[in-house]
C-alpha cells in the first residue's frame, strides 16, 4: 500500500511537539511552517521550480521520521569521510542524533556546537531571536517542512574580530537502522564583523537503505566577514538530498559556496543569496560529475539589493550514462542596486547520448547601470585537445579524464583548503575512473 | 624509417594530399616547404594519426609497418612525435605532471615499469636546461597563458623528454623571435642523432639557417613538386612560391 508521506509528516508533528519546548518562541515559527507545508504539500512538476526534479516517489515512500536509537559507528569505519589530514572541529550526527563520541566542538571564544542546545538554552536566545529562520523562505514547502521539524543540526557563532579558527566539518551519517529514513537537519551559522570561517558539510549513508535528507542551512555574514562553505555530495546511490541554503550578506562580506556533486540518487541544491549592502562578493561554484541514473539539480538565486556588489557563478557539469542535470540560475538586480556586477557561467559536457541537461539563466534586472553576463554551453570534449594528448602517448581514456579534469579547473581554483582540494581532486579522478600517475 | 607511398588524404571528401611519395631515413633532416594551403600541416597530421583526416589511397610505413588504423597514442609509443603549430591549453595540469603522464603511458605501452621519480626529475631538469626553460615554468598549467614562443619551446621540451625516433615540427618557427628561434633550433640540433630523423615543416627559409636540412621538398597543391638539397630552400626564398605555382618547375 502506498503511503502518503505528507499525511504521515503532518500527523507526526503532534508527536514531535511532545519532544520539544512548545513554550519557546520559535515554536510559533514551527507552527506557521507546518501550516504552510500542510496547505501546499510536496512540490510537483507542475511548479516551474520543480519542472525537472520529481519528488513524487518520495511522497509515496514510508519513510521513518523519528529513527530508533542507533549504535555509533567506530571512528575507523568512518574515518575516510573526515578531512583527517588537517585539524578540524567536527559536529557529527548519527541518524540525526548528535554523536559526542565522534565530534569535537568548542565554546572557546566561539560557539561550534548544536542547534538543540542553541534552541533550548536561554544564553543563546539573543542570537536565536535575531537570526533563526530570518533568511530561510517562509513560503517554499521543503524549507517549511524542515522549519516545522527543526530541532537538531549545527550551530556556529563566530563573534566580531575573531581571528580565524580551524575549519569546521559538519557530518551527517545514516546507519541504516530503518528501511527508509528521512532526516531534516537544520544549521545556523553566523559570522560577525571581521570574522572568518571555513565549513565542510557532508551527508553520508553507511548502508544501501533508502535515505531522504531535507536540510536547511542559514548563513549570516556581517560586515567584512569571510565565509567559505564546501558541500561534498558523494553519497551512495540510495541516498537523496534536498539541500536548502539561505545566505544573508552585509557590506564588504565575502561568502563562497562550492558544491561538489558526485554521488547520491537525487540531489537538489537550492542555493539562495541575499545581499544587504555594498561591496559584497557572493561566489557560487560547483562541479557535478554523475552517471548511471543519477540526478543533480542546481537552483541558484542571487538577489542584489544595494549598489556596487558582485556575484560570480561558475558551474561545471559532466554527465554520463542516463544521468540528468539541471542548472537554473536566477539573478535579481533591484532598481537601487546600480553598478552591480553579476557573472554567471554554466558549462556542461555530455559523455553519453542518453544523458541530459536542462540549463536556464533567469535574469531580472531593474537597474540600468549594471554589468551582467551569463553563458551556458553544452558540448563534447574538444577534439583537437584530445588529439594533442593522444599524440603525446596518452590513451583515449586517460586523455578524456585529463581533459575533464582540466574542464573543472576554474571551479577548483578557488578552493582555499589544500587538503580538501587534494581530496576533491582524488574524488574526481576516482569518479572519472583513472589513475593519473600523479596526484591531481 | 618512414616511407610514404602515393598518399592521398583529405577531409570530408575534399582531397588535400594527392599522391605524396617520401622516404626519410634515420639520421636525416628533411624540410617540407610550400605556400599556404599546399597541404603541409595535413601531411604532418596524417602521419601523427589525426582522425579528422581520411587516407583514401596509398600507405604510410613506419619502420616497415603500415600505420593504417593505428591510434595516435600508439604511433607516439612507436616513436612518432609531432610538434603542434597551435598547442592546446590544459588548465590545472602542470607541465611536469603532463610529462610524467605522457612518459609513463608510453613506458606502460612498451611493457616497462614507471620511471622512478628521482630519475624523472633529473631528466626534466636536464631537458629544461637544454631549452633554457625556467624551473617555475614547469609548475605552470600546460600552455595556459604561455606566449607563442613559450608554447613552441615547450613543444620542443616535450620532444626532448619523449625522445622520439621521428619528430615532425609543424611550423615551429611561426611566432618565434630570433632568440627563441635560436634556442628551439639549438635544442633540436642537440637531440639529433644518427638514430633519429626530423621533418621540419615551414613556410619560410629562416628556420633552416639553424636546423640545416639534408633534403628540401616543395609541396604544392598536395603534391611534392620539387625535391633537392638545402640550396633549394634558398632559391625558393629568393624567387618566392610563385616560381613553383606558375608551373615553371618541371
Amino acid at each position: 500500500m502506498a503511503t502518503d508521506l505528507k499525511e504521515k509528516l503532518v500527523s507526526s508533528f503532534m508527536a514531535f511537539e511532545n519532544k520539544v519546548d512548545v513554550d519557546h518562541p520559535i515554536h510559533d515559527i514551527r507552527l506557521g511552517a507546518i501550516k504552510n507545508f500542510e496547505a501546499k504539500g510536496f512540490p510537483t512538476n507542475k511548479e516551474e521550480a520543480w519542472k525537472y526534479t520529481s519528488l513524487r516517489k518520495f511522497a509515496k515512500t514510508n519513510f521513518s521520521v523519528f529513527p530508533k536509537k542507533s549504535k555509533t559507528p567506530e571512528y575507523r569505519d568512518v574515518k575516510k569521510y573526515f578531512l583527517h589530514e588537517v585539524d578540524t572541529y567536527k559536529i557529527v550526527f548519527i541518524d540525526g542524533v548528535y554523536s559526542s563520541f565522534l565530534s569535537e566542538t568548542t565554546h572557546d571564544g566561539v560557539d561550534v556546537c548544536l542547534m538543540s542546545a542553541a534552541l533550548s538554552k536561554p544564553m543563546y536566545r539573543p542570537v536565536v531571536d535575531v537570526y533563526f529562520n530570518k533568511a530561510a523562505s517562509k513560503d517554499e514547502q521543503m524549507t517549511s517542512l524542515n522549519t516545522a521539524f527543526s530541532r537538531e543540526g549545527a550551530y556556529i557563532y563566530i563573534p566580531k574580530n575573531k581571528a580565524p579558527i580551524k575549519p569546521i566539518e559538519i557530518l551527517h551519517f545514516a546507519t541504516g537502522t530503518e528501511a527508509a529514513l528521512m532526516l531534516q537537519p537544520r544549521n545556523l551559522i553566523i559570522a560577525e564583523e571581521n570574522s572568518e570561517l571555513q565549513v565542510i558539510e557532508r551527508h553520508q549513508s553507511l548502508t544501501d537503505n533508502e535515505i531522504l535528507t531535507n536540510c536547511v542551512t542559514e548563513i549570516f555574514a556581517a560586515e567584512n566577514a569571510i565565509v567559505d562553505y564546501y558541500k561534498v555530495q558523494n553519497d551512495r546511490h540510495t541516498a537523496s538530498l534536498i539541500d536548502n541554503t539561505y545566505i544573508s550578506q552585509k557590506a564588504k562580506s565575502t561568502v563562497k559556496v562550492h558544491t561538489f556533486s558526485f554521488g547520491g540518487k537525487l540531489t537538489r541544491n537550492n542555493l539562495n543569496y541575499y545581499q544587504h549592502g555594498s561591496h559584497i562578493d557572493s561566489t557560487l561554484k560547483g562541479v557535478t560529475i554523475i552517471g548511471e541514473k543519477q540526478h543533480v539539480d542546481h537552483h541558484t538565486l542571487v538577489h542584489h539589493q544595494e549598489p556596487d556588489s558582485e556575484s560570480h557563478q561558475d558551474y561545471k557539469g559532466i554527465y554520463g550514462e542516463k544521468s540528468t542535470g539541471v542548472f537554473n540560475g536566477k539573478i535579481i538586480v533591484d532598481k537601487e542596486a546600480q553598478k552591480t556586477n553579476a557573472f554567471q557561467q554554466n558549462n556542461n559536457i555530455l559523455i553519453s547520448d542518453k544523458a541530459t541537461i536542462n540549463t536556464k539563466p533567469q535574469l531580472e534586472i531593474f537597474a540600468d547601470d549594471v554589468k551582467c553576463s551569463h553563458g551556458c554551453t553544452i558540448g563534447q570534449l574538444d577534439k583537437d585537445a584530445m588529439f594533442y594528448l593522444q599524440s603525446r602517448g596518452i590513451p583515449k581514456k586517460e586523455a578524456t579524464a585529463l581533459l575533464m579534469y582540466a574542464f573543472t579547473d576554474d571551479v577548483m581554483d578557488s578552493v582555499r583548503l589544500p587538503e580538501l582540494k587534494n581530496r576533491i581532486n582524488n574524488l574526481i579522478a576516482e569518479k572519472l575512473g583513472v589513475q593519473m600517475g600523479f596526484d591531481l | 624509417m618512414l616511407k610514404i607511398i602515393n598518399l592521398h588524404a583529405g577531409v570530408e571528401g575534399n582531397e588535400i594530399l594527392n599522391g605524396i611519395d617520401l622516404e626519410v631515413n634515420a639520421g636525416e633532416v628533411h624540410a617540407i616547404m610550400g605556400p599556404n594551403g599546399s597541404g603541409k600541416s595535413t601531411l604532418a597530421g596524417v602521419i601523427a594519426g589525426k582522425e579528422d583526416f581520411e587516407v583514401t589511397e596509398g600507405q604510410i610505413l613506419f619502420e616497415g609497418e603500415d600505420l593504417e588504423d593505428i591510434a595516435p597514442e600508439e604511433r607516439a609509443h612507436q616513436g612518432i612525435f609531432m610538434s603542434f603549430q597551435y598547442p592546446v591549453e590544459i588548465p590545472g595540469v602542470t607541465v611536469t605532471n603532463f610529462m610524467k603522464t605522457a612518459i609513463n603511458e608510453s613506458r606502460k605501452a612498451r611493457g616497462e615499469n614507471e620511471m622512478p621519480a628521482n630519475k624523472m626529475l633529473k631528466k626534466i631538469r636536464e631537458k629544461a636546461e637544454l631549452l633554457e626553460i625556467d624551473r617555475k615554468f614547469l609548475s605552470r598549467s600546460l600552455n595556459q597563458g604561455f606566449s607563442g614562443g613559450e608554447k613552441k619551446r615547450n613543444e620542443i621540451f616535450q620532444m626532448a623528454m619523449l625522445e622520439p625516433k621521428l619528430a615532425i615540427l609543424d611550423e615551429t618557427d611561426s611566432g618565434l623571435d630570433i632568440d627563441a628561434l635560436r634556442i628551439v633550433a639549438n635544442g633540436v640540433n642537440k637531440l639529433k642523432s644518427k638514430d633519429n630523423a626530423v621533418i621540419v615543416i615551414t613556410h619560410y627559409q629562416r628556420l633552416l639557417d639553424y636546423i640545416v636540412p639534408d633534403y628540401v621538398h616543395v609541396l604544392n597543391e598536395g603534391k611534392i613538386v620539387k625535391s633537392g638539397t638545402k640550396e633549394l630552400a634558398l632559391e625558393l626564398e629568393e624567387k618566392g612560391y610563385d616560381w613553383i605555382k606558375n608551373g615553371t618547375v618541371v
